[in-house]
């Protein structure tokens, strides 16, 4: 990796155009992600923690300055190479909504397995992920309107993992659910993280945040 | 697969929905396909009437009716063409046969059925030049023996020699005439043909209905009807000359204009189903926005997008296709009977069923149509899918 951070920004702005007048949702941040840590993103609603999460996840490119993934500038890539890198390298788990409802929980994490070989035979891995997050055998085959919160967001971390990516992104991974099944889901992304997991987490829950080894703050769009 | 797989599950969550849209398509197949075939069925048939007739110039009283003008007062004139005409036509066709008729309807009865039969009068020497034998004599001179139609023959059961009251008149059947099938000069098959003799005698001298010129040669037409029409129509149209390819022309320009309508309709019918796929397609991208803003977030290119909602409207487009095909096909089977009964009322002879070929050529068409409407129709909806903002499609609620 010759020394390259996972993840660089400099300077960078993001700004949405609105008839109202412009929104800025992050304002000249510069930031690096290094190989393994595990961070967590906290700061009022609004003050640009998705925006962030998103533009590291290369879903969103910024209106100024540069972002480099393993040293390699993101901005001038075409919507396809970037489709192309969420689908090898980034996993993405966010609050709600993050699950295939036509697809049950074992082919959900197929999916972007199936994306990147173009195969179908991709089952074997996909259990083989479920089992790491100790889902039981028996719901792999339930629709995900069939699934309790946490058993869902189980099924999207698998999800998130199945192509080995190498940063793990989540957008309050636990906002959705009870204390004690947040407490669960995030024993898992610990025990991830320790086996060499980059992990970068939005949550506004400092019990949540404690889990990471270190804390972003964003106010108002800036790192505070 | 992946694709196809969640296209397949996504129209079967919304059962009524795609049925109904499949139902459009169906319409719209069965549409063209039939009213292809009704159109090109009918060309067939009248392609078939007038093949041995090429050689033929007709010869009506020019009609008032043809102004266009139906309440033209000229119409109610009975129409004829007169000896002396007759004679400048005999005249101008040179060594050509010329033969004149009467044209005539009435009472006819056989033992206890009775109705309605043309009467074809026409010179006893001419008779035999017009029409095949089937069985007995040509009526002769003033004699009182008729000539029957073959297919009046067959229906009514009469032979030579069987009796049969024409007018009122009990007269003896002499021969039976072969069937000959539509044609522009004449229609045999269901009438009654007697001598010109013969029908004055009873209904004394009257004018010719129409003049039958038969040429012995094809390139001698056009300057027969020249001919003609320099000798009668000098000052004022009398007569209508037309000859057989003329008419043919006439036919086919008819039915293909009907033709056209005929599919234009199923054209038409396929565009409302086109526009019910689209409306589907569309509430589909509507409703599953966020799980596109998902797919494509997790790694789903836009053309893989683009792809699973095409493939939705294609599956709408081949199973409505495959079923409009199979109905199509079925009613062309069943029309061909009765699309020939139908004209074997008419006395059209030989082929009355319509052509595999013709029914295969409109069904693949017809089901080609339909799919590729359905393509056309659902790549709007999912080009629109494709070209969504994956993080604003997420937040969508
Ligand atoms: N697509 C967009 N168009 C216009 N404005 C936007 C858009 N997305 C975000 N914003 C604005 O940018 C700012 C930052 O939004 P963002 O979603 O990053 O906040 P957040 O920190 O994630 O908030 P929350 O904690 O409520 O999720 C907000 O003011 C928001 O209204
Ligand atoms: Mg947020």
């Amino acid at each position: 990796m010759n020394g390259e951070p996972l993840l660089r920004f400099v300077d960078v702005s993001k700004v949405y155009p609105l008839p109202a007048g412009d929104v800025v949702a992050l304002d000249h941040v510069s930031l690096t992600v290094e190989h393994g840590e595990f961070i967590a993103v906290m700061g009022p609603s609004g003050s640009g923690k998705s925006t962030l999460l998103n533009m590291m996840g290369c879903l969103d490119v910024p209106t100024r300055g540069k972002i480099y993934l393993s040293g390699q500038e993101i901005s001038g890539m075409s919507d396809d190479d970037l489709t192309r890198l969420r689908r090898d390298h980034i996993g993405f788990i966010f609050q709600q909504f993050n699950l295939i409802p036509l697809l049950s929980a074992v082919e959900n994490v197929e999916f972007p397995l199936v994306l990147k070989t173009g195969r179908t035979e991709s089952r074997q891995r996909a259990v083989e992920v479920l089992r790491m997050m100790h889902l039981d055998d028996a719901l792999f085959s339930h629709k995900p309107g069939e699934l309790s919160g946490g058993e869902q967001q189980r099924v999207a971390i698998a999800r998130a993992l199945v192509n080995d990516p190498d940063l793990l992104l989540c957008d309050e991974p636990t906002g959705n659910l009870d204390t004690k099944t947040g407490m669960a889901i995030m024993e898992i992304l610990a025990t991830e993280n320790r086996e060499g997991k980059t992990i970068v987490m939005v949550t506004h829950d400092p019990g949540v945040a404690a889990y990471a080894r270190r804390t972003i703050r964003i106010v108002d769009g800036r790192v505070a | 697969m992946l694709f196809i797989d969640l296209s397949v599950r996504n129209l079967r969550r919304h059962k009524v929905r795609s049925f109904l849209a499949t139902v459009g398509i169906i319409i719209g197949v069965v549409a063209i396909a039939s009213l292809g075939i009704m159109g090109s069925s009918l060309s067939t048939l009248v392609g078939g009437m007038v093949s041995d007739v090429s050689d033929t110039i007709l010869v009506t009283p020019h009609l008032a009716a043809s102004s266009g003008d139906p309440f033209d007062p000229r119409n109610t004139l009975a129409a004829s063409v007169s000896t002396k005409n007759v004679a400048l036509i005999e005249k101008a066709a040179g060594q050509h046969r010329t033969v004149p008729m009467i044209l005539a309807s009435d009472r006819l009865r056989v033992r206890d059925t009775s109705g309605y039969a043309t009467i074809y009068a026409m010179p006893a020497a001419d008779i035999p030049f017009l029409l095949e034998r089937e069985a007995g004599l040509y009526p002769q001179g003033r004699s009182s023996g008729v000539m029957v139609g073959s297919l009046l023959a067959d229906e009514l059961n009469l032979h030579p020699g069987s009796r049969i009251e024409v007018g009122g008149e009990s007269v003896r059947v002499v021969g039976v005439a072969a069937e000959r099938g539509m044609g522009i000069d004449i229609n045999p098959d269901y009438a009654v043909i007697v001598t010109e003799d013969w029908y004055t005698e009873r209904h004394g001298e009257r004018d010719y209905s129409r003049v039958v010129v038969k040429v012995s040669d094809l390139s001698a037409i056009e300057d027969v009807k020249a001919a003609i029409d320099q000798q009668i129509n000098r000052r004022k149209e009398v007569v209508d000359v037309l000859d057989s390819r003329e008419i043919l022309e006439l036919y086919y320009e008819t039915l293909d204009a009907m033709n056209i309508f005929l599919l234009g309709i199923g054209g038409v019918s396929l565009l409302v189903a086109s526009v019910s796929i689209l409306n589907v397609m569309i509430i589909s991208v509507t409703e599953r926005t966020a799980e596109i803003g998902l797919m494509r977030s997790i790694g789903a290119r836009k053309r893989e997008v683009l792809r699973m909602f095409l493939y939705e409207s294609l599956i709408l487009g081949v199973i409505g296709s495959i079923i409009g095909g199979i109905i199509s096909a079925a009613v062309a089977c069943y029309a061909s009977a009765s699309v020939g009964d139908l004209f074997a009322d008419f006395a059209v002879t030989g082929e009355a069923g319509i052509p595999v070929s013709v029914v295969i050529g409109y069904v693949a068409f017809a089901m080609a149509f339909g799919i590729g409407t359905s393509i056309v129709a659902g790549f709007y909806p999912a080009w629109k899918a494709a070209q969504l903002n994956p993080i604003e499609a997420l937040r969508y609620e």
